[in-house]
C-alpha cells in the first residue's frame, strides 16, 4: 500500500499539469478574442416614485409592474442554487435543459464518467485521506512543542504543506493574483463564500487563524489538533449567540501582533458565486485592517457551490473530487480601514463592492439568510412609506399655495 | 441531481402555448425554466407559499394580490399553462399583430385584456365594479400606517368622484378605461431579462388643481 502512495501523488500531478495547460489555453484564448471570461455586471437601480404626485388609479401598475418582474426573474432566489452553464460540460449534474444531441457526446460522456469515477476519484480519495490525517498527526506532534519561533515556524510548514495535498486531491486549479497584497499579522481577512473549500484554497498560499464553531466528530478532531499547533478561534455553540463574546475574542486575537492573520466569510453561509450577499457587520466593528479577497470558480470544469439543503459534507466532497478539476482566480485585494465618520455597514458595504467589482460578481444588498429564513417585514413598510411620502408631501405642497 | 430532465416541456405542449399566449419557442423555455426553480415541491404546479419565496415580491405592497391574479377562482395549485397564460398579460403588443384576422378572438395582451388584468387588482370581489371600500383596501396595502383615515377617505372619495360617470359611486370597467389614455405597456423578454414598463393613465391635472 506504502508504493501506491507515491504512485498517486505522481499521477495525480500529471493531471494537474495537464488541467493547468488547458485552462492556460483557454484563457489565453479568450484574452485573444478579447471575451470577458468572468463578465463584470452592474446593479442598477430604477426607482420612478422621486417627484411627488397625486394618487392616480394607474399607481398600482408601479408595484404590478415590480412584481410580475420579479416573478419573471428576480436577484435572489437564483443564487442559492448552481450556477447555469451555457454549454454542457459533459457532467450530468450540470445537465438542466440540455436534451439528447448525438449518440457521440453520450459516448464522450460515458468515457468521462469512467474516468472521473474509475481513476480520478479513487486518486483523490486517497490524496485527501493522506492530508488530513499527515495535519492532525503532525499538529499534534508540534502541540507538545514550546511556544516560540520554532514551534510557529513548523506550524506553517505543516499547515502548508498539509493544504496543498489537499489543494492536489481536488486537483484545484488556484490563479493567484497580487499576491503583494497578502494579509498581514494583526488584520482580518474577509473573502465571499462559496464553499468550504474557500478555506483549503486561501489557507494552501498563506497561513491563517480560522473561527468557527466546534463540530462533532472527524471535524472536531481536526479542529482540536489544529489548536494546538497555533491559535486558532473555535467557539462552543452556545457562545456563538453572544456577539459581544464573539466580538472581545476576535478583537484580542487581532492586537496581538504575533499571531496569524483571522479568516472571515462575512456572508455568513454559502452563496453560488455569482453574486456577493450582505456581509455582516461583526467583522467590521473590530477596527482593525481588512485584507479582502475574492474568489471566482471557473464553472466549465465542476461547480463548487455546496447547496447545503441538497446534499450534506460527504456527498459534497465526492461530487468535488469526481468532477474535471475545480478552476479558480484568487485576488488579493489592497488593504482596507474604516474611514472618518464611516459606520460598519458602510464599511462593509465598501469592502463588498469592491471585492465584487474585481471578481466579476453581482454587488446584492440582500442577506445570505434568505436561503433559509423569510424577508423581514421591514423592507415592505419601507416601500409603504417611500409611495406615501410621495403622495402627503403633495398634499403639504398644496396646503402652503 | 433533481428530476428535471424528467419533467422537460415537450415540443407539442410549447406550439399550445405559443398559439395562446404569442411568446416565442426560446421565451417559453426560459419561463418555464424559471417555473420549475420556483416549484420547490417538484409537482409541476406552484402554490402560494412558491411565489411568497421571492424575496422581492414578498416585500411589494401589492405582492398578495398580483399572487392571487395567478391563481383561477378558488384554487390553491398554479400549473405552468396558468401561470403562461397570466404573464402572457404583460407581453408587448406588436404592430404585425394589428392586422390580425378580425374573427380570431382577442389575444391576451391586448390593449382591453391588460386594462381589464388591471381592474381586476381592484375589483377582488369580481362584481364589475370597483367600490369606495375596495378602492380604500388597496390603497391602504401601498401606503401601509403612515396615512391617516381621513386622509385615505378623501384621497378615495376624490378619485371616483372624478372617475364615476353614472353615480353609483363606484367605477365600472368603462369608467376606468376612460379615466386617462393608454400610453405604452411592453415588455421584451430576452435571455435574461424581463422589463415591464408601466401604463401612464394621466388624470385632468386641472381638474384637480382647482377642486381644492
Amino acid at each position: 500500500c506504502s508504493e501506491l502512495l507515491p504512485l498517486a501523488i505522481w499521477l495525480s500531478e500529471l493531471y494537474w499539469s495537464i488541467v493547468d495547460w488547458a485552462t492556460h489555453r483557454i484563457e489565453r484564448g479568450a484574452k485573444d478574442n478579447n471575451h470577458l471570461l468572468y463578465k463584470p455586471y452592474s446593479n442598477g437601480d430604477n426607482r420612478d416614485l422621486d417627484h411627488a404626485s397625486e394618487f392616480e388609479m394607474s399607481d398600482i401598475f408601479y408595484f404590478c409592474r415590480q412584481g410580475v418582474e420579479s416573478i419573471m426573474d428576480d436577484e435572489v432566489t437564483k443564487r442559492f442554487s448552481a450556477e447555469e452553464l451555457e454549454s454542457w460540460n459533459l457532467l450530468t449534474r450540470s445537465n438542466y435543459n440540455f436534451q439528447h444531441i448525438s449518440l457521440r457526446l453520450t459516448v464522450l460522456w460515458g468515457l468521462g464518467v469512467v474516468i472521473r469515477y474509475g481513476f480520478l476519484l479513487p486518486l483523490r480519495v486517497t490524496l485527501a485521506f493522506t492530508g488530513v490525517g499527515l495535519l492532525v498527526v503532525l499538529t499534534s506532534i508540534i502541540g507538545f512543542l514550546p511556544n516560540g519561533r520554532m514551534k510557529n515556524f513548523l506550524s506553517e510548514q505543516v499547515h502548508l504543506m498539509c493544504y496543498r495535498i489537499c489543494v492536489r486531491a481536488l486537483t484545484a486549479i488556484i490563479t493567484y493574483h497580487d499576491s503583494e497584497n497578502k494579509p498581514k499579522n494583526g488584520g482580518i481577512c474577509v473573502a465571499n463564500h462559496t464553499s468550504p473549500i474557500d478555506v483549503i484554497i486561501l489557507a494552501s498560499d498563506g497561513c491563517y487563524a480560522m473561527v468557527g464553531q466546534i463540530h462533532g466528530g472527524l471535524m472536531g478532531v481536526i479542529q482540536k489538533s489544529m489548536v494546538k499547533a497555533c491559535p486558532h478561534i473555535w467557539f462552543e455553540r452556545s457562545e456563538v449567540k453572544d456577539r459581544h463574546l464573539v466580538a472581545k475574542r476576535l478583537s484580542d486575537h487581532v492586537e496581538d501582533k504575533t499571531k496569524l492573520p483571522i479568516l472571515i466569510f462575512p456572508e455568513g453561509t454559502c452563496i453560488n458565486n455569482t453574486s456577493v450577499m450582505m456581509f455582516k457587520k461583526g467583522s467590521f466593528e473590530i477596527g482593525s485592517t481588512v485584507y479582502p479577497v475574492a474568489i471566482k470558480y471557473d464553472p466549465r470544469f465542476g461547480d463548487a457551490f455546496w447547496n447545503s439543503s441538497q446534499f450534506g459534507m460527504v456527498n459534497y466532497l465526492l461530487r468535488m473530487m469526481s468532477s474535471w478539476a475545480i478552476v479558480c482566480s484568487v485576488w488579493y485585494l489592497p488593504p482596507m480601514t474604516r474611514e472618518e465618520g464611516e459606520d460598519a455597514v458602510q464599511f462593509a458595504n465598501r469592502v463588498k463592492a469592491a471585492i465584487a467589482r474585481q471578481g466579476g460578481l453581482v454587488d446584492l444588498l440582500w442577506d445570505g439568510g434568505l436561503k433559509r429564513g423569510k424577508v423581514k417585514d421591514t423592507f415592505k413598510e419601507e416601500q409603504q412609506k417611500l409611495y406615501s411620502k410621495m403622495l402627503v408631501g403633495t398634499q403639504e405642497d398644496r396646503s402652503r399655495s | 441531481m433533481g428530476s428535471r430532465a424528467s419533467t422537460l416541456l415537450r415540443e407539442e405542449e410549447i406550439e399550445e402555448i405559443k398559439k395562446e399566449t404569442g411568446f416565442s419557442h426560446s421565451q417559453i423555455t426560459r419561463l418555464y425554466s424559471r417555473f420549475t426553480s420556483l416549484d420547490k415541491g417538484e409537482n409541476g404546479t406552484l402554490s402560494r407559499e412558491d411565489f411568497q419565496r421571492i424575496p422581492e415580491l414578498a416585500i411589494n405592497p401589492l405582492g398578495d394580490r398580483i399572487i392571487n391574479a395567478f391563481f383561477p377562482e378558488g384554487e390553491d395549485q398554479v400549473n405552468f399553462r396558468g401561470f403562461m397564460r397570466t404573464l402572457a398579460h404583460f407581453r408587448p403588443i406588436e404592430d404585425n399583430e394589428k392586422n390580425k384576422d378580425p374573427t380570431a378572438s382577442e389575444p391576451l395582451n391586448s390593449r382591453t385584456n391588460k386594462l381589464l388584468f388591471a381592474f381586476q387588482l381592484y375589483d377582488l370581489d369580481r362584481d364589475d365594479k370597483i367600490s369606495r371600500d375596495e378602492l380604500l383596501q388597496v390603497l391602504r396595502m401601498m401606503v401601509g400606517v403612515n396615512i391617516s383615515d381621513e386622509q385615505l377617505g378623501s384621497i378615495a372619495d376624490r378619485t371616483i368622484q372624478e372617475a364615476d360617470q353614472n353615480g353609483d359611486n363606484s367605477i365600472s370597467f368603462n369608467e376606468f378605461i376612460k379615466v386617462g389614455n393608454l400610453q405604452h405597456i411592453y415588455v421584451w423578454a430576452g435571455d435574461h431579462y424581463l422589463i415591464l414598463t408601466y401604463i401612464l393613465l394621466s388624470v385632468l391635472q386641472d381638474c384637480l388643481c382647482s377642486s381644492v
